[in-house]
């Protein structure tokens, strides 16, 4: 099993393990990050994104199903945020035990919700026939689907990074990031800013939840196995970064897919496991730590 | 000190909350008394217990209704001697312990007569120690890996040799000589696995492969790629859940589809082709003892009550059949022992003659498994399977494959 050839596709799915990760994790790496927010619903907005992606290809037959249900689902799912935050997180502040509780009452609401609506057995999601076969790189076969969502998950960083960098409504995120009361105290509204932070986030999730679909079931508890793999690549990346947290997920993708060359998917996944463990214990404060001058960091 | 808008909000944020919460208690477990049931003294309860949530429920729903719609024409029908049957539904959440746990609930605290559930292989070995403890009697309709002998439990579900290895046996006539096989990581995949790999050793052909996934796992990258670079005639999978729609979508996604590399599915049913959408599985095999397509007319007569019920786009799978035709077996064995003890129901049970069904005439064997037909059909593009092979009669359930435990027989008495 050791054919480097063999190897090679497992570099790569690794690679594509990992952007599935990333885009998973780009929303709670904006709200645990930065807002340390623990948001146990975050599986959900993403199982959410795969539902808006179910009932926008009902409507929008033929090659333009995704790129619609995907602006649907960054509009659909940020809602939802933008409303889970001004409703429930924003009166919780300061209390990030009661924001676990509260936030994992919505995420059982949601599933819940999903089965009332579209029933407990899941919907059908397929990949449009432009994104099926192979593209031959040498001896490597590589899918279209799982490029497609490479490159998704590429240009969603670049345009997270150009947005919390370039834009002035990125500046005052970063400013709010960095100290609260200064940035208050200079006319920002902080309130405003956690609500496009953590509303932003949840729009990243519901893109990553029509990705997903392509490649996995849409069934109303598909997000908890999300969730758990979200908050590992955010914490392994260092809280606030997401640079860290791409950093994490690129390495956490390749070890797993390296790992299940020599050993099974369940071994494997008890291994990247230990060893993130392992890792936290040398370097708690994640890949990339970010330094600030504010007092209470 | 709170102002008005506070506690507006916050009286807004309570009735939301508790609208929510009524909202969503439709979805637990609860009593439902089904057609016209009468007051407890003059009912009979039995337990319906499945996964209505979680990875299982693509499949074990419809088993659900299935057992449901039974129940009720029983009761229509003038239930079961004379007693209207309420039935205590309850949710396995696809999770072994909780189904144990309500097992518990169902037999000691509902005190129900006889309990009809359960689809993994985990849940029912959970399952197991409560119905022996509690001396209940658990009626189960799902294909298995046998290699179990309970006085406490009738075996609807196909055997080992009604399902896995007449599969094992047609896929030698197609002239497969390379297997890989796939399943989810619990004992069935397991156990059949096992049993395909002794018979595939003995008869001389080759396992190039043997890949679990965690049940409800999603990520097929690193499997696929073996497969590909083993390069087998054909799959057998035994991956159950939402795992097979994963499964199917990253194998299309790599060029695999079943018309591509054949695969034998052993939990894919019309169900599961339905809700995965037809197109992925189209061409894919399958082994089960029933099919939505075979013509009899009792077959006629209940896809036509089960579509009135639930709808025209609903489809039939093998174990919803088994979990109807178990109800009807259970009444029977009921009005024969003329008592709803469970052992003596278990005993008339295996002295029934055949009851009609839409499988064809349901009979008990000694070892509490059923006799049944073995099919093997190809999926079309609409999610129904087409016949491709009928064993040439019926088959005597038998929980231990001679091959892979050789000398063990399941007697009871």
């Amino acid at each position: 099993m050791t054919d480097p050839v063999f190897l090679a596709g497992q570099v790569f799915n690794g690679l594509s393990v990992a952007s599935l990760y990333v885009l998973a994790a780009l929303g709670l790496a904006l709200s645990f990050g930065l807002m340390r927010v623990i948001n146990m619903a975050h599986g959900e907005i993403v199982m959410v994104g795969g539902y808006i992606a179910y009932l926008t290809m009902q409507v929008v037959h033929g090659p333009l199903g995704v790129p619609v249900a995907m602006l649907a689902a960054f509009i659909g799912a940020g809602a939802m945020g933008a409303l889970l935050e001004s409703t429930l997180i924003r009166p919780l502040t300061e209390r990030p035990l009661d924001t676990l509780l509260a936030t994992w009452g919505v995420s059982l609401i949601v599933q819940q919700g999903a089965r009332d609506l579209f029933g407990a057995t899941g919907v059908s999601v397929t990949a449009p026939p432009w994104m099926s076969g192979a593209v031959a790189v040498g001896p490597l076969s590589l899918p279209l689907t799982r490029l497609f969502i490479l490159l998704v998950a590429v240009l969603v960083l670049v345009a997270l990074t150009l947005v919390l960098n370039q834009t002035r409504a990125g500046l005052l995120v970063r400013a709010v990031n960095q100290d609260r009361p200064t940035a208050s105290a200079m006319g920002v509204s902080a309130r405003r800013v956690d609500m496009l932070v953590f509303g932003l986030g949840a729009a990243v999730a519901g893109v990553a939840g029509v990705v997903l679909a392509l490649l996995g079931p849409v069934t109303p508890s598909v997000g908890q196995s999300y969730v758990v793999p979200a908050f590992l690549v955010v914490i392994m990346g260092g809280l606030g970064s997401i640079r860290g947290t791409t950093i994490a997920a690129v390495i956490i993708g390749l070890f797993s897919a390296l790992a299940q060359v020599f050993v099974d998917v369940s071994f494997a996944q008890v291994l990247m496991l230990a060893f993130v463990i392992v890792f936290l214990q040398f370097r708690p404060q994640g890949v990339v730590a970010i330094r600030t001058r504010a007092l209470d960091a | 000190m709170m102002d008005i808008r506070g506690k507006t909000r916050r009286f807004a944020v309570i009735l939301m909350a508790s609208a929510a919460i009524v909202a969503c208690s439709k979805g637990g477990g609860n009593t439902e008394a089904a057609g016209n049931a009468a007051a407890a003294g003059e009912g009979v309860k039995v337990g319906v217990l499945h996964s209505l949530s979680g990875t299982m429920a693509i499949s074990e729903v419809t088993v659900k209704n299935a057992t449901m719609m039974a129940i009720d024409e029983i009761n229509a029908s003038g239930g079961v001697m004379g007693k209207q049957i309420a039935a205590v539904v309850e949710d396995g959440a696809s999770d072994p312990t909780t189904f144990a746990q309500k097992a518990g609930k169902l037999l000691e605290s509902d005190k129900v007569s006889t309990v009809f559930g359960g689809w993994t292989s985990a849940s029912r070995k959970a399952m197991l120690p409560v119905f022996e403890k509690d001396k209940g009697l658990l009626w189960y309709p799902v294909q298995f890996e046998g290699n179990e002998c309970s006085p406490n439990i009738m075996y609807s579900g196909a055997q080992p040799n009604q399902q896995i290895v007449p599969a094992y046996d047609w896929g030698k006539t197609k002239g497969f000589k390379t297997f890989f096989l796939v399943g989810s990581d619990y004992v069935f995949p397991r156990t059949a696995n096992l049993i395909l790999k002794k018979h595939i050793e003995k008869d001389g052909l080759k396992t190039l492969g043997e890949e679990y996934q965690p049940l409800g796992g999603t990520d097929f990258s690193g499997v696929i790629a073996k497969i590909r670079a083993a390069k087998p005639d054909v799959i057998y999978s035994t991956l159950n859940g939402d795992s097979n729609v994963a499964f199917f979508k990253q194998m299309a996604a790599a060029g695999m589809t079943p018309d591509k590399l054949p695969v034998m599915s052993f939990s894919i049913g019309e169900q599961e082709a339905m809700s995965m959408g037809p197109t992925l599985v189209q061409g894919g095999y399958a082994g089960w003892n029933y099919f939505q397509t075979i013509q009899t007319p009792e077959n006629a007569k209940f896809i036509e009550a089960y579509k009135a019920k639930f709808g025209k786009d609903a489809v039939v799978t093998d174990p919803m059949v088994h979990g109807y035709l178990d109800v009807y077996v259970w009444k029977a064995a009921v009005e024969k022992a003329g008592s709803f003890d469970p052992k003596a129901v278990r005993d008339a049970a295996v002295a029934l003659d055949p009851i009609p069904s839409p499988l064809g005439p349901a009979k008990f064997a000694p070892n509490n498994s059923l006799i049944q037909t073995g099919y093997v059909g190809q999926s079309d593009a609409t999610g129904q399977f087409k016949v491709l092979w009928t064993s040439p009669g019926t088959i005597m359930p038998d929980p231990y494959d001679p091959v892979a435990f050789p000398g063990k027989s399941c007697v009871i008495k």
